[in-house]
């Protein structure tokens, strides 16, 4: 299996170096890093081209790493029902980076980048109606970014007095508990007085 | 002016002029499976456009796991497509078992396959009486969901509870199976094949009204599968022999002699056909897969550090005991890395896309599930089609909102 996919892998790089930025197999998975503004091309290449025939689009997703640059990892999971294989393409952006959409290509990506949109705020350009999906009409943030709280912003109840739904801005009676169970021994890395000298003494 | 000297001009004021009529589909309508709300827009009985709004049970169970370790994100799985709970587990476990490395003892890896086959018979069961509700029968949702009862006493039996199992567990499953159970299930096997999969096949098959609702509704050709990215049961109705336990075999399915059903028209009666065999099918898994288990005793569990100790260790070892403790409480680490597992759940292909960052929890889990891409079809699949055959659409897909709002 990790066989086939490093010819692939081989094969895709040779095919279309200007968009293969680097590809490895791990886990038995091929993975290739592509720059934002190649997607169109590649993602196309991969459907038309014989060996590669990947023509159903299995998902899309996004990852967020707010300590780099590049805050985004946008991934694409595309598979082959006639090859049989599967591959990964990463492409990295910036927070205020648009995204190119590839809904002409597969019309299924158009819910997967609605998705993305409403989870992180990336936008899709080209897309035909990128409205929010999952979240409530209405709905302000960001949910899956990493500094969206877990317990959200708003929380609605009904209310009696008005007799409708009311939103309000979320009030806990305890704070919401997040439990750090790492062991101290393996999380964290200490510094005692007197280590220094250990590597004075090399 | 009613006394008609105005004469009738009533068609020519803008009022009445003839307009498409727009009409909301649910949120609360039996026939929608749950909390799906379409904006149709029709043009008399014919749909225009169809705007499905998804959503509403949305939970965010991704982000919930990113807080918590991965064992206990394992219940969340139950809570996705709770129509057959334990394939979606078998997901979250296959991933974490790619990402340690840890292989599954074969007498696990068997109680696996039995009870995914169960579940894929309990969904098709759902879904067959369901649609068949949809389109005006009452007795077959009745009958089937009697069938459905006594496997989730097999359920309760197996791990305690009739719908979120919690039972597939990393490295294994969490109790192994008393023999009685083993006799049981496969006497209901041998009951239900005779008995209930007769009966309904007498009742739908042929059934006049079930397939003039049913035939030629929401063809799906080849070219349709690939665009929206179908998978399972709407990719067998069309024709293609397309199932990850054949084509990407996971667990120990490439042991295991089964056929699988394709389809000839694409329509929601052939999907209704290929839901048909597939139980059969399944239930002849759980016969083979009762008989290796008679064959092979053995340990349950890879034990290690993603697995609990044996209860005797945990109570005379004291090294057992710190294992326990820190496994359900810090719970174990997943080395750094990314993976996507992918099974054959029964309405297709349910997957989770893993990335680790070396700690106890998820940095993220991104789930795939396969109602998500065949309801974003229902606009291209239900234009042209009459309003009735909305709901012969809806229920031919299998969708259920637990797995598509997430």
């Amino acid at each position: 299996m990790s066989q086939a996919l490093n010819e692939l892998g081989t094969y895709i790089e040779g095919k279309r170096p200007d968009c293969v930025l680097a590809w490895d197999v791990t886990h038995g998975e091929l993975n290739v890093d592509v720059a934002p503004s190649s997607i169109l091309g590649l993602v196309e290449f991969l459907k038309v081209d014989s060996t590669c025939r990947f023509s159903s689009l299995v998902d899309i997703t996004a990852v967020d790493y707010p300590g780099r640059a590049k805050r985004f990892d946008v991934v694409y999971h595309f598979l082959s029902m006639y090859q049989n294989h599967r591959i990964r393409l990463r492409v990295s952006i910036r927070e205020d980076q648009m995204m190119p959409s590839i809904t002409d290509l597969h019309p299924s990506a158009n819910w997967f980048e609605r998705e993305v949109f409403d989870m992180f705020g990336i936008l899709f350009s080209g897309h035909p109606d990128l409205r929010r999906i999952l979240t409530d009409y209405g709905f302000r943030g960001y949910p899956l970014r990493k500094d969206f709280p877990t317990t959200g912003y708003t929380e609605v109840r009904y209310d009696e007095v008005e007799k409708r739904v009311v939103y309000e801005p979320v009030s806990l009676v305890q704070e919401y508990r997040q439990f750090d169970f790492m062991s101290p021994w393996e999380g964290a890395e200490y510094i005692l007085p007197g280590d220094e000298k250990e590597a004075e003494a090399k | 002016m009613m006394d008609g000297t105005k004469g009738f001009e009533d068609a020519l004021t803008g009022e009445q002029k003839i307009r498409n009529f727009n009409i909301n589909f649910g949120p609360q309508h039996p026939a929608a499976h749950g909390v799906l709300r379409l904006v149709l827009e029709l043009d008399g009985e014919v749909v225009e456009r169809c705007d499905p709004h998804i959503g509403l049970l949305h939970r965010g169970t991704e982000k919930l796991m990113e807080s918590r370790t991965y064992l206990q994100n394992l219940p969340y799985f139950d809570r996705l497509d709770y129509v057959a709970p334990m394939n979606q587990e078998h997901a979250w476990c296959l991933a974490i078992e790619k990402l340690t490395g840890v292989e599954v003892p074969r007498r696990a890896s068997l109680i696996r396959v039995l009870f995914c086959e169960i579940g894929r018979v309990l969904n098709h069961l759902l879904n067959i009486t369901t649609q068949a509700l949809d389109v005006g029968a009452l007795t077959p949702p009745l009958w089937g969901f009697e069938e459905r009862e006594q496997l989730m006493i097999f359920y309760e039996r197996a791990c305690g509870a009739r719908l979120h199992a919690a039972y597939f567990r990393p490295g294994g499953v969490h109790q192994d199976l008393p023999d009685e159970l083993l006799d049981d299930i496969e006497e209901w096997a041998h009951k239900f094949m005779s008995g209930f999969m007769e009966d309904i096949d007498g009742l739908l098959t042929e059934n006049r009204i079930f397939k003039q609702r049913n035939a030629d509704i929401g063809i799906v050709t080849e070219e349709d599968i690939l665009e929206y990215g179908f998978s399972g049961v709407m990719v067998r109705g069309s024709g293609l022999a397309w199932d990850l336990r054949r084509a990407q075999p996971y667990e120990c399915y490439d042991e295991f002699d089964f056929q699988i059903p394709v389809g000839k028209n694409g329509d929601c009666y052939d999907r209704y056909l290929v839901r048909m065999e597939e139980m059969r099918q399944s239930v002849s898994i759980i016969k083979q897969a009762i008989g290796k288990l008679r064959d092979c005793p053995g340990d349950i569990l890879a034990r290690g550090k993603i697995t609990p100790p044996s209860r005797t260790d945990m109570k005379t070892s004291m090294e057992s005991l710190i294992h326990h403790f820190k496994l359900y409480t810090e719970g174990f680490h997943v080395p750094e890395g990314e993976v996507y597992c992918a099974v054959e759940a029964p309405k297709g292909e349910f997957g989770v896309y893993l990335v680790a960052d070396g700690s106890n929890k998820p940095y993220r889990a991104k789930i795939r599930a396969p109602g998500f891409l065949h309801l974003q079809a229902m606009d291209y699949m239900s234009t042209g089609h009459q309003l009735a055959d909305v709901a012969a659409i809806i229920g031919t897909m299998d969708v259920v909102f637990g797995e598509i709002d997430r």
